[in-house]
């Protein structure tokens, strides 16, 4: 068989692959860049607006309140993840039946769906019949149920107890992995050295998982700044707006406003940020291999 | 090493200490992360009256079937939405498989012209968050009648999952050892002979995991199915899960959301529970890219 020929078929079995990603991805973006500088309505109909969208985005209080809310739930939750996860990595690498079971346990929240475990805290966290409340009262936490949802900070301290719940044993397996990479005879040779547990945590897990825990930070972060389901089931962007994130902007603008020029331009500059966010974590992987 | 420290007698009690402080950590940490999902099972085996039972109690009193009975009788009967969220995942896996298996065969296995630029361009359409393409992609489908349609979600799910699915493709035939394809092309055997014959077997576990991540990630999405899935009778479960808790019944119905959301985690879980093992693996090899 001739190599051209063979060019030829591997071409064949990787057309419709190429296809659907530039009739699904590409074009889209090149519409969606397009859009972006009109005022189309999902009514119908819009012209050539030119920059006015991202004039309107970047003099727009409520661009700037949604982004910087992103941001500081990205803040707070990274830390909380990776540290959480970080710690679970360490009690369940060794392959041990109960670790095993805790490792498994841990990730079982991973494979269900954000909407679903969002409404079950919605009801653990309610003021008159949330199990969560509840017990908070029987251990004598707090005196009488917290009405979570009323002020934004308690509001945010939910949606971040329910979504560690959820996601905590993803960066935890990662880690894991990292970790489980490390050879054996190194923890060996540190612990005939007398070195304690800390000790060895410090000198050996740290720098040698460095990788992968960076990794699953970058994807944590990537995944915080594009936060929406948990927000919009849990709080509903409430109280008074306040915990609006970017991708409920977008959502807002363009399918409750019918504003889809404008919602165009907030995905515009919400694509840009994910994928710088990307780009450096590209950076980080090579530059560590 | 030193010698002396090999010498040192073992310290049995610390090292017994250690161990049943670890066995304490990790039933405390399955007891956390395990509490909201057996709260929300036997929640929603409540009788009706105990519902919305203010304080609510931990146990149910007597176990019943009344709030499932009503989740089916919910708008359209909740059976109306997991046949959709089934149909759309039906149909991902099988749109991911149709397209990854060949380009990932392609990529693997053949000189195409410009190989590395298409499997990069692949990759790259990782980076795009989807969530700043809907504007675009629902003018699209409007345009081609694929909104409320339970093909068009799926094609978004595999623009989600494809990436994904097309590496992890690649990665499971490059693995298959070039001296099987050698025998297979020195017996005659013709190019879709061998994808069938030889290499598809040995990539089964690759594919089983390509289907895995599409069912996950299809009846979880939300954002979404909320925008093209605009009918009632389209809904999917996570949409459903909306309807549900934005108070359809006047105020929030806690036996109905119980049940629905169980209704929503259990096919994820049990899907886990029986394929943990490619979960986890392709979870690894997707983040390790």
């Amino acid at each position: 068989m001739s190599t051209r020929r063979n060019a030829l078929v591997g071409l064949a079995w990787l057309a419709p692959t190429l296809a659907f990603v530039s009739f699904f991805v590409l074009w889209p973006m090149v519409h969606l860049v397009w859009l972006s500088f009109t005022s189309t309505s999902l009514l119908g109909g819009g012209e050539w607006v030119g920059l006015e969208n991202y004039r309107t985005a970047f003099g727009d209080p409520k661009f700037w309140a949604a982004f910087k809310f992103t941001l500081l739930y990205t803040a707070v939750i990274t830390p909380i993840l990776m540290g959480l996860g970080f710690a679970l990595a360490l009690l369940v690498s060794p392959n041990t039946p109960l670790r095993r079971l805790t490792r498994s346990v841990v990730f079982l929240p991973v494979v269900i769906g954000l909407a679903s475990s969002s409404l079950l805290w919605f009801w653990l966290f309610d003021q008159q019949v949330g199990l969560f409340n509840q017990l908070l009262v029987d251990l004598g936490a707090i005196d009488e149920p917290v009405v979570w949802f009323r002020k934004a900070e308690t509001g945010l301290a939910a949606v971040i107890i329910s979504v560690t719940w959820k996601v905590v044993g993803f960066g935890m397996i990662l880690i894991m992995a990292g970790i489980q990479s490390i050879s054996a005879d190194l923890f060996e040779a540190a612990r005939i050295d007398g070195a304690s547990p800390a000790l060895q945590v410090r000198r050996i897990v740290l720098p040698l998982a460095a990788r992968s825990l960076v990794m699953a930070t970058v994807i944590s972060v990537i995944g915080s700044m594009l936060a929406f389901d948990q927000f919009y089931l849990m709080t509903g962007g409430g109280p008074r707006g306040k915990t609006f994130t970017s991708v409920y902007m977008i959502y807002q603008a363009g399918f409750v406003r019918f504003d889809l020029g404008y919602s165009a331009a907030l995905s515009v500059i919400l694509m840009v940020v994910i994928m710088s966010m990307t780009v450096i974590q590209l950076r980080l992987q090579r530059g560590r291999r | 090493m030193n010698m002396a420290t090999l010498a040192l007698p073992p310290k049995p009690l610390a090292r017994q200490a250690r161990g049943w402080l670890v066995a304490a950590i990790c039933i405390a940490v399955i007891t956390l992360m395990l509490m909201p999902l057996v709260m929300s099972f036997l929640a929603s085996f409540r009788p009706l009256a105990e519902t919305s039972a203010v304080p609510p109690t931990y146990l149910p009193s007597a176990l019943s079937t009344e709030n499932y009975q009503k989740v089916a009788n919910y708008q359209q009967g909740i059976w109306t939405y997991v046949r959709n969220s089934a149909l759309v995942a039906g149909m991902t896996i099988v749109l991911c498989l149709v397209l990854s298996v060949p380009a990932g065969f392609a990529l693997a296995r053949f000189p195409v012209p410009g190989k590395e630029v298409w499997f990069v361009l692949i990759l790259a359409s990782m980076m795009v968050p989807y969530q700043a393409l809907l504007v675009p992609i629902y003018l699209m489908f409007a345009k081609l009648g694929l909104t409320a349609n339970h093909f068009g979600l799926a094609i978004l799910h595999t623009i989600l999952q494809l990436p994904f699915s097309v590496y992890l493709m690649r990665n499971s035939f490059e693995a298959v050892p070039k001296e099987l394809e050698e025998a297979a092309r020195v017996d005659g055997a013709s190019t879709a002979f061998q994808l069938r014959r030889v290499f598809i077997p040995l990539a089964l576990p690759g594919m089983v995991t390509v289907a895995l991540f599409a069912f996950i990630t299809s009846w979880n999405e939300f954002i979404g199915a909320l925008i093209l899935m605009n009918t009632e009778s389209a809904f999917t479960v996570p949409i459903m899960l909306t309807g549900v808790v934005s108070g359809d019944f006047g105020s929030v119905d806690w036996g109905a959301l119980q049940a629905s959301v169980v209704v929503s985690m259990l096919p994820c879980l049990l899907v886990y529970l029986a394929l943990q093992k490619y979960y986890v693996s392709g979870l690894l090899a997707g983040a390790v890219k």
